[in-house]
């Protein structure tokens, strides 16, 4: 692109992105952007990229608008808000020719950093926050609100509507709320004095997410595991997966404590569940097991490092045949790897958690929308199956603000919590045994603890034949472990069938998962741009529906797009979806960020012409 | 194998309890462990212990690791639900049961291996949170299964039936409580059913986590010379002079035997302990003279048995998170999940 065609008035479609330290509380202003844009009914994107730290490293948050609604990542800043001098250097590189770069000339710019093709706009913010506040905080934190202001004039964002968002916000607390209206008046005021306002790049409202939300990934697990009923919970603070539990508590203090009178007339609470903060992530495990076993709907969330510690309970859970349901949020790995950074790294490792023969059932939720319903039919799955269940988000998904159509409930739902019986049911019955008469899709009955004798049994990890007493006959072990590999055969008709979008004459598939799901589609537009028309399948559940296969099948090439190094949803295709290795090649990304259609089409195009 | 079932053999008619069920209604399978194995001993007062208190055989759950100890629950109380778990984890399993169902009874029953190493963290745990269960530790100092390793029980000196005397310091259960903040902690002697049972009815009333370690002496691995878990060690070094009477809420209170010490402590659910003939200065609910008296005989070698600590004013997990008296696992899921209306309403939030 010429700085002049870079410079032409671009409406709705453009990127920006936001140096920051870490901990000056740049993350709420940032936030305000994204939701001032969003309220404006413009689709939106805001991800943030930050570091394992509290306090002092550098940290960035991009946002892309994009009327079409192509807002995954985009590598393509037009605008650079550049308020970290630690990395001026990479910061105003990473803009694209005719970019501007937006930097606080409280201090003059080392002359080596500037760029002919960017326009520089210096604010003087720390110098203005210095002279109108006088408290040394706030002169830090108004500062992200004065930047935020001379942005809101940059790119003809409602100013009213920011000011709007601000009183929400600080409804509770004067002092604050006048300071911030204060910063943002500040910043915008400059901008329009000495700025041509707005720039070629620009907001105009829409009304394309009146019906939307803006929410996080876990956040909206939280309110899945409400919403299906989960009692039981037990968990070990991790990132990116601690929100998931603090959401869900903050929901159950909400939603599930009652008030209750007492026969003195005393008031008191009752909470209809119990969120037990474990020791480490065995015994988080162990607190589901427990749950499950006794009947409650029982949950853990956690990351890859406490999915490898929970690897010898799953194998329990597994072979026992107990419902646990587990939210992986992906970070990078291996070992502490990087935790504030994505992956799609613990495919394998889930879809064969623990030793010996074990397979699992997963689920590949999108964004948060799917998170959602996922998290509702992975309780029911759980117990329709009694095993375990993954939800294997990512950082993206869970962290970042998605904008996604509104959560929905259908109150006609029902609950699919498997077979259980009643003490009415055993007194029908002769003799009870726990792996005995397995239904049509290879789960026998089961007994809570607390029922009728006659349904009391006792569960093993030890080797076990079809009745649940021990053995170690070869006969006996081997007709239960087949029974478990044909149950989790079922499952597949069972967990949310594949994402299909097809283009006339294609013979290039795009396969991917989980939050890759913006940038593979929108790829496949800019490929058909391109010349090259692909379909595009997205997997989201395992073990594999039949129309994966026939999708791969049916295309000359296949691409298997992932965030991970070894390619791991192509090796479990292979290993259990009946294709060829060989019949499809790899584009993985896997450096830590959210993938971009631009890094998507470049690997495609690159593979094709060789 | 453990799933034989006894031969039933008729025998004159049996006493029934308030429930009229038997003593052998409390039985289980055939035990596989080793012929004179001390965990056979507390299996029998499990037994004795859970018949007397007339519990239904359904609201019992027990759960247990891995080892010898951990195989006995399938020779206890066949009518109750079980769960035979991993190396260590028992604790942490049994929280999640008690977290969904608190109507249930707890009785873990767990090893030396199983609880002071592999699962010493999930234990700590467990007492700090103080969850209603009784935790039962047979403990012998080695690992059977295994064929005879020093576990972290095993006293300095001890020596293995193969190998060099242990110079590790070892790991006492009621010490580890007594520091953790355990409400009840007892130790007894699998030879002695008549200590024991009493102990195991007070725990079963205990309003928390009730911590009995049961010296039980491996008949196979370490019950030679040389061993402090031998039978003949424990008898020739017990001292049992803190000695407590179990009454039953519903029984009444007809006599008090007193003397030098003693005193009572009324639990949570109304029922009362007695403890007689306590040794001079010994108070049952003083933590520091608990243990100063503890760790005075064990510099002479002797073992303090008995129901050692007791503390009725904690509250238990359930009671900290204020859930309510039935169990959650019993809440319809349709009367939790809070329908579309909410639903609607907190989409306002996401704006």
């Amino acid at each position: 692109m010429t700085i002049d065609a870079a410079r032409e008035v671009r409406v709705n479609d453009f990127a920006i992105k936001l140096a920051n330290v870490n901990g000056t509380g740049s993350a709420s202003a940032n936030g305000l952007l994204m939701q001032a844009i969003f309220r404006m009914g413009i689709p939106v994107s805001g991800k943030n990229l930050f570091p394992s730290n509290i306090q002092g490293l550098p940290t960035w948050y991009e946002i892309r608008v994009n009327g079409d609604g192509h807002t995954a990542r985009s590598l393509e800043y037009d605008l650079m808000v550049a308020m970290n001098a630690q990395t001026y250097g990479e910061d105003i590189g990473s803009v694209r020719s005719g970019g501007y770069v937006l930097y606080d000339d409280s201090w003059p710019l080392d002359a080596a950093l500037l760029r002919p093709d960017v326009t520089l706009l210096g604010v003087p913010f720390a110098k203005m926050c210095l002279e109108n506040f006088a408290k040394p905080r706030e002169r830090i934190l108004m500062k992200n609100i004065a930047y935020a202001g001379t942005i809101v004039a940059l790119l003809g964002i409602d100013a009213d509507l920011v000011a709007g968002l601000l009183a929400e916000t600080f409804a509770r607390n004067e002092a604050l709320r006048e300071s911030n209206q204060k910063a943002l008046r500040l910043g915008y005021d400059y901008a329009v004095e000495h700025f041509d306002c707005p720039l070629p790049f620009r907001v105009a409202p829409m009304d394309k997410t009146s019906d939307h939300i803006l929410i996080d990934g876990n956040t909206a697990a939280a309110l899945g595991a409400l919403y299906a009923g989960a009692t039981v919970a037990g968990w070990y603070p991790i990132t990116p997966a601690t929100a998931v539990m603090d959401n869900f508590t903050k929901l159950c203090a909400t939603y599930r404590r009652r008030t209750v009178e007492g026969e003195d007339g005393s008031i008191s609470v009752e909470n209809d569940y119990c969120i037990i903060q474990a020791e480490d992530e065995i015994a988080a495990i162990g607190i589901v097991l427990g749950g499950g076993w006794a009947g409650a709907r029982s949950f853990t969330s956690t990351s890859g490092p406490g999915v490898s510690l929970m690897n010898e309970l799953l194998g329990l859970a597994y072979y026992t045949e107990i419902p646990v349901v587990l939210f992986n949020v992906q970070r990078t790995g291996p070992s502490t790897g990087m935790p504030t950074r994505t992956q799609q790294a613990d495919i394998l490792l889930c879809a064969y958690a623990s030793h010996g023969d074990t397979k699992h059932i997963l689920l590949f939720p999108a964004d948060p929308k799917e998170t959602f319903e996922f998290a509702v039919e992975s309780f029911d799955l759980a117990e329709h199956f009694q095993t375990p269940v993954f939800m294997l988000m990512d950082l993206d998904i869970g962290m970042n603000d998605w904008v996604v159509p509104r959560l929905r409930w259908d109150d006609t739902r029902t609950f699919d919590r498997g077979p259980v019986l009643t003490d009415e049911d055993l007194a029908g019955m002769k003799e009870f045994f726990r792996y005995a008469n397995a239904n049509a899709d290879h789960v026998a009955a089961r007994t809570l603890p607390g029922s009728d004798s006659k349904g009391a049994y006792f569960i093993r990890g030890s080797g076990h034949d079809a009745f649940g007493r021990y053995t170690e006959r070869p006969d006996e072990y081997q007709e239960v472990v087949d029974r478990l590999k044909a149950k989790h055969a079922a499952a597949a008709a069972y967990v949310p069938a594949p994402v299909i979008q097809r283009r006339d004459g294609a013979r290039v598939g795009l396969v991917t998962l989980g939050s890759c799901d913006l940038a593979v589609r929108e790829a496949t537009d800019l490929l058909a741009e391109r010349g090259v028309a692909a379909d595009y399948l997205r997997v989201r559940g395992f073990p594999f529906a039949p129309e994966i296969r026939e999708f791969i099948e049916s295309h000359d090439h296949c691409f298997v797009i992932e965030q991970n190094r070894d390619g791991q949803l192509r090796s479990l295709l292979a290993l259990e979806a009946g294709v060829p290795l060989t019949s499809m090649t790899s584009a993985l990304f896997y450096g830590g960020f959210p993938l971009s259609a631009g890094q998507v089409v470049d690997a495609v195009l690159e593979n094709l012409e060789a | 194998m453990p799933s034989i079932t006894k031969p039933l053999i008729p025998l004159a008619p049996l006493p029934t309890n308030d429930l009229g069920l038997t003593i052998r209604d409390y039985e289980g399978a055939m035990s596989t462990l080793c012929a004179g194995c001390g965990h056979d001993s507390i299996t029998a007062a499990i037994v004795q212990a859970f018949w007397e208190l007339s519990m239904p055989p359904r609201d019992i759950a027990k759960l247990s690791g891995i080892g010898c100890s951990s195989k006995t629950p399938t020779y206890f109380i066949r009518g109750a639900h079980g769960f035979n778990s991993a190396h260590g984890r028992m604790a942490a399993i049994a929280t999640g049961a008690a977290a969904a169902n608190r109507e249930l009874t707890l009785l873990g029953v767990s090893g030396d291996g199983d609880s002071l190493s592999i699962g010493i963290g999930h234990l700590a745990h467990a007492i700090r949170r103080n969850v209603k269960m009784v935790y039962v530790i047979e403990n012998n100092g080695v690992y059977g299964l295994t064929k005879g390793q020093l576990s972290a029980s095993a006293d300095i000196g001890t020596r293995p039936k193969k190998g060099e005397a242990n110079v590790i310091a070892p790991i006492d259960p009621i010490m580890l409580g007594l520091s953790m903040g355990a409400t009840f902690l007892a130790r007894s002697f699998s030879g002695d059913k008549e200590q024991l049972v009493p102990i195991l009815k007070a725990a079963v009333a205990h309003n928390g986590f009730a911590l009995i370690d049961v010296i039980s002496p491996c008949v196979t691995f370490n019950d030679h010379e040389g061993s402090t878990k031998s039978y003949r060690f424990v008898r020739e070094h017990e001292v049992k002079e803190v000695v407590t009477d179990y009454v039953p809420v519903r029984e009444e209170i007809t006599a008090t035997v007193g003397g030098r010490g003693s005193r009572t402590v009324t639990m949570h659910d109304g029922s009362v302990l007695t403890f007689r003939a306590t040794p001079e200065g010994y108070d049952p609910t003083n933590r520091l003279s608990v243990e100063a008296y503890i760790r005075d005989h064990q510099r002479h070698g002797e073992v303090v048995t008995g129901l050692l600590y007791l503390d009725e004013s904690g509250s238990s997990m359930h009671e900290v998170n204020h859930t309510p008296t039935h169990a959650l696992a019993k809440i319809p899921v349709d009367q939790l999940c809070p329908g579309s209306a909410v639903l609607d309403d907190l989409m306002s939030d996401f704006r």
